[in-house]
């Protein structure tokens, strides 16, 4: 199956076959206008099967969000049809938005408006806690 | 500028260093009697409390400063719906340092970041304390006279029991520390403060056998099933009375035992053991009132 290049964008490779649909979601690709493109199960040497997306635009990605849902993604990025930017991505220390705290008794129960946010406490775990209430994010 | 969230803030350094503060203001109280003149300390209180709010205003009095604030969500405008953030701005303008409780989890550490003055958390629902830590710690070091070598039983609510989290985490920084938990199953202590204690290579073990545990211990830290931890009042009446501690139990403990409680008791500690020289739940209410003193020093810069 051939999928054309692109020109300028970025291209999420190593994505772990099978997740590459939940990534296309939590960063909200649905609402590009340009071209994106999902491969699944592709051949890979070093994983057997992986995942791709392909974006034919530049966009900002938040890679804290890639890096919290499957750690070992690469994100090429493509300016006149040239690689000019590889980029690893490593759980990410803090997570803001992206997960909810579920504890009723913490404070971003009933303050609205307070971010989300998260620390990595466990690395090898990857337990995330909630900075106001230290309650482990499942 | 500072502020006290998690007991964790301070650094066992400054910890020492508070606790030698203290010591002086108990042996002399005159020195430190107009320390803090012209300046206002806020007791912001969401949630009822005697100990903690009268020992902190004491504290305020005894330095020389003033006090001002409330002591119940419904006299303040959280009622009509104003944010933390808010009100801790708000207060900034007024007051020169920040003491507040409150029923939700990181509110103070909300507080922190939107006020321009420092913030102490009082109690935030059931999770830090550190003031009630301090205590406990100035209590230990002149009870025992070290802070380390120590085997400590925690016993009650281990669960919801904010003081119990927040000693365990100051303790874990000592030597030779041992750890006892001794709680029902439903009450035993968060995921969290189990990682504390293995990430620093502290000793414990859980148990829901108080008698049996008694002998080994230097310190026996009682706390009570509180109510308003509970979503399901039927879960707090089968739990309650887990652990009542009468002269009977105390039959193996050691002589040199220290039997503490944060305070309010209902009934885990019968009224038999207050004169018993082991009991120290007294003393500790006392030096709450000289440890807050030495920490609004602190904070305040005061030297």
């Amino acid at each position: 199956m051939r999928i054309d290049s692109i020109r300028n964008g970025l291209v999420i490779d190593h994505i772990s076959a099978g997740k590459g649909m939940e990534i296309y979601d939590l960063l909200g690709l649905g609402d590009l206008d340009c071209t994106v493109a999902i491969i699944k199960n592709s051949n890979s040497r070093k994983m057997g099967k992986k995942d791709i997306i392909k974006i034919d635009a530049e966009i900002d990605l938040d890679l804290n969000i890639l890096g919290y849902v499957d750690p070992g993604i690469t994100v090429n990025v493509i300016k006149d049809g040239v690689l000019v930017e590889k980029k690893t991505v490593d759980l990410p220390e803090t997570l803001t938005g992206v997960l909810k705290c579920k504890n009723p008794r913490c404070i971003t129960s009933t303050e609205q408006e307070l971010k989300h946010v998260f620390k990595l406490t466990d690395p090898e775990k990857r337990t995330y806690r909630c900075i106001y209430c230290e309650t482990a994010a499942k | 500028m500072r502020s006290l969230i998690d007991i964790l803030d301070l650094s066992p350094a400054e910890i020492d260093e508070l606790i030698a503060k203290a010591n002086d203001i108990i042996a002399n109280p005159v020195k430190y009697a107009e320390k803090c003149r012209g300046k206002k300390l806020a007791t912001l209180f969401f949630e009822p409390s005697t100990r903690t709010r009268l020992s902190f205003e004491a504290a305020m009095y005894e330095l020389g400063g003033s006090v001002l604030g409330f002591s119940e969500a419904q006299s303040s405008s959280t009622a009509k719906g104003e944010s933390v953030s808010d009100t801790a701005k708000t207060v900034s303008c007024y007051a020169d340092i920040i003491a507040m409780r409150h029923p939700k989890e990181g509110a103070p550490f909300v507080a922190a970041q939107a006020a321009s003055i420092p913030v102490i958390n009082a109690g935030d629902g059931g999770h830090n304390h550190p003031t009630q830590t301090l205590t406990d710690l100035l209590t230990i070091s002149r009870e025992k006279g070290r802070l380390d070598g120590l085997t400590v039983g925690f016993c009650g609510d281990l669960k919801f029991g904010r003081t119990v989290h927040s000693l365990i985490g100051a303790l874990c920084r000592y030597q030779n520390i041992k750890i006892v938990l001794i709680s029902p199953e439903e009450l035993k202590v968060p995921s969290y403060v189990k990682q504390t204690m293995k990430k620093n290579g502290i000793e414990y073990s859980q148990t829901t056998d108080l008698e049996a545990s008694l002998p080994e211990l230097d310190i026996l830290y009682m706390t009570r099933v509180q109510r308003e931890r509970f979503f399901n009042e039927e879960d707090y009446l089968r739990l309650k009375d887990s652990y009542i501690l009468t002269p009977a139990k105390l039959k193996n403990a050691r002589d040199d035992l220290s039997i503490m409680h944060p305070l309010p008791r209902v009934n885990e500690i019968s009224v038999e053991i207050d004169d018993d020289p082991r009991a120290c739940y007294f003393k500790q209410v006392l030096y709450g009132k000289f440890i807050r003193m030495a920490l609004i020093l602190k904070l305040l810069e005061v030297e």
